[in-house]
């Protein structure tokens, strides 16, 4: 499988991260992050379970907050702006946990609905059910409409999820570990969706994740937390291009010939 | 907050864990701020007004059955065991009247409210615990809704608004109980027991029952709710939280009973 290419739509930062810590008591997860998002492109996020990979995508909208450091999204830095603009701003950051989050006592309608009746009030009932409609029939899943979500598969859950998200037209798409627990040809279903959402809604991404197939067909870059920093970035090849043995085995339990 | 990594104290100190003391006033710290925000959030639009008739109903309807059964129970017991000390002064006319009164200025309350908390409390704790743990609770958060405003405050109003009535209802049962109790023993009718009942009540027992049930309400509400949307530590933090939402809500419920009685003994002098 051939990896794929830096985006050539120029080099916007749409997440700008300087200096991140992060620590939880005594154990500091997060020393000295740096980091861009540029517009248009899937940056994949790698690193061993436990290393601060999720926290450093929940610190992006906030559900965290950092103990030093700056993280700007769309040029406003998150620790500083009002709870009222960090709502706005996450209107425009679509978050799809790992393990997809949905709301267990709503349809999967209803989950769709949810945040978007509540943030765009002005719509009609019509609006609301054709947007729905849209973003279900985006990720392949228009027949679970009435489903709830203890009736759906793993795989569906992702899409459900990732769907939920698209709803609000999002600039910057956050995916905790899209293909965690996932068989094979469904981690392959979710990549594809991944780089179609990146085409279809022209969005920027992170990808957190610990597989590197996942992180080859999606990643237009690559970063690699080891021991709290980004110490590599670049392209698939680039990052592993290495003798450096905390990558290494990374690479070799993955692709093991 | 200190960006210089350099001279973060975050960073650089060892980040010592508080004290018991300490971690209870933290604790109540918090529990103040989570009421606070409850009223905050309750008098200010947006209202989830589809979401709190649907608590309501779930609080409400789904507890009657419980309700009258208990209610119908204690009523017939309670006039049953009260019997032979009236019959010793041979008072036993009386029992209308004192079952009505038992019933309104307490058993009706604190039946309903403590059922409520068992019922009611443990199943919005592990809710919203599992709700928390499972991260819908912060998906809500990221898909810039409110979540508290759509869980918490709810929860808090419908179980403040349902169960003063559940309360006047398990009354309603409890005196149908005593009636048949009555009707079987002496054969007092209906009207008669009714009449008797409704003479010994006054408007100020029916006042401080209402306030009583609102405050227990508003109890159980804010227990489970702080436990469930506090919750941590994965399926042993729902657990944990469905059970303190009990413990504590009961716990609570009695000191606001005693605290009341005093209360209101001060307008009965």
């Amino acid at each position: 499988m051939e990896s794929r290419k830096p985006t050539e739509s120029g080099k916007e930062e749409v997440i700008t991260i300087r200096n991140l810590y992060k620590a939880f008591g005594n154990f500091e997860v997060l020393k000295g992050v740096d980091l861009e998002l540029y517009r248009g492109e899937n940056l994949v996020v790698l690193g061993k379970s436990g290393t601060g990979k999720s926290v450093l995508i929940k610190i992006i909208v906030g559900l965290l907050t950092p103990d030093a450091g700056d993280v700007i999204v769309l040029n406003q830095h998150v620790e500083h702006i009002s709870y009222k603009e960090l709502l706005a701003l996450r209107l425009k950051v679509g978050f799809s946990f790992q393990n997809s989050a949905l709301y267990d006592s709503m349809t999967v309608a209803e989950n769709l609905k949810f945040p978007l009746v509540r943030n765009q009030r002005h719509l009609t009932k019509g609006e609301v059910q054709k947007a729905v409609e849209t973003v279900l029939d985006a990720v392949g899943l228009l027949h679970t409409i009435n489903q709830m979500p203890s009736e759906l598969s793993g795989g569906q859950r992702k899409r459900i999820g990732i769907a939920r998200t698209l709803i609000l037209q999002p600039e910057i798409m956050l995916y905790d570990e899209p293909t965690a627990g996932l068989d094979p040809i469904t981690c392959l279903e979710i990549n594809s969706l991944i780089n179609e959402v990146q085409e279809r809604f022209h969005t920027s991404s992170i990808v957190i994740t610990h597989d590197l197939t996942c992180a080859k067909a999606v990643g237009n870059r690559v970063a690699m937390l080891l021991d709290g920093k980004f110490e590599r970035q670049g392209t698939f090849e680039e990052v592993f291009n290495t003798d450096d043995e905390r990558v290494k085995p990374f690479y070799e339990y993955n692709f093991i010939e | 907050m200190d960006k210089n990594p350099e001279t973060s104290t975050v960073l650089k100190k060892e980040v010592k864990s508080p004290g018991k003391l300490t971690r209870m006033f933290l604790t109540l710290y918090e529990v103040y701020q989570f009421v606070l925000r409850f009223f905050k959030e309750a008098f200010l639009p947006p209202y989830e007004g589809k979401e709190l008739l649907r608590q309501c109903y779930d609080i409400g309807y789904r507890s009657l059955l419980l309700i009258s059964t208990t209610g119908f129970i204690t009523g017939m017991v309670f006039t049953k065991q009260s019997r032979p000390s009236l019959a010793e002064f041979g008072a036993t006319s009386w029992l209308p009247s004192l079952v009505a009164i038992a019933l309104l200025r307490t058993l009706a309350p604190l039946l309903t409210s403590l059922i409520a908390a068992g019922k009611v409390g443990s199943s919005i704790g592990a809710e919203l615990g599992s709700m928390r743990v499972t991260e819908q609770i912060d998906a809500m958060e990221v898909s810039a809704t409110n979540p508290f405003k759509f869980l918490v405050t709810t929860r808090v109003l419908a179980s403040t608004i349902t169960i003063p009535i559940l309360t006047f209802y398990t009354g309603l049962v409890g005196m149908l109980g005593a009636l048949l109790n009555v009707w079987l023993s002496e054969g007092t009718g209906a009207t008669l027991f009714f009449q008797m009942a409704l003479e010994s009540i006054t408007f100020l027992d029916i006042i401080a029952s209402t306030l009583k049930a609102v405050l227990f309400g508003f109890t159980i509400g804010i227990v489970g709710c702080y436990q469930g949307y506090n919750s941590s530590k994965g399926t042993e933090g729902v657990g944990k939280a469905a059970n303190s939402s009990v413990v504590i809500g009961m716990f609570l419920i009695f000191i606001e009973e005693v605290i009341s009685v005093q209360f209101f003994a001060l307008f009965r002098s």
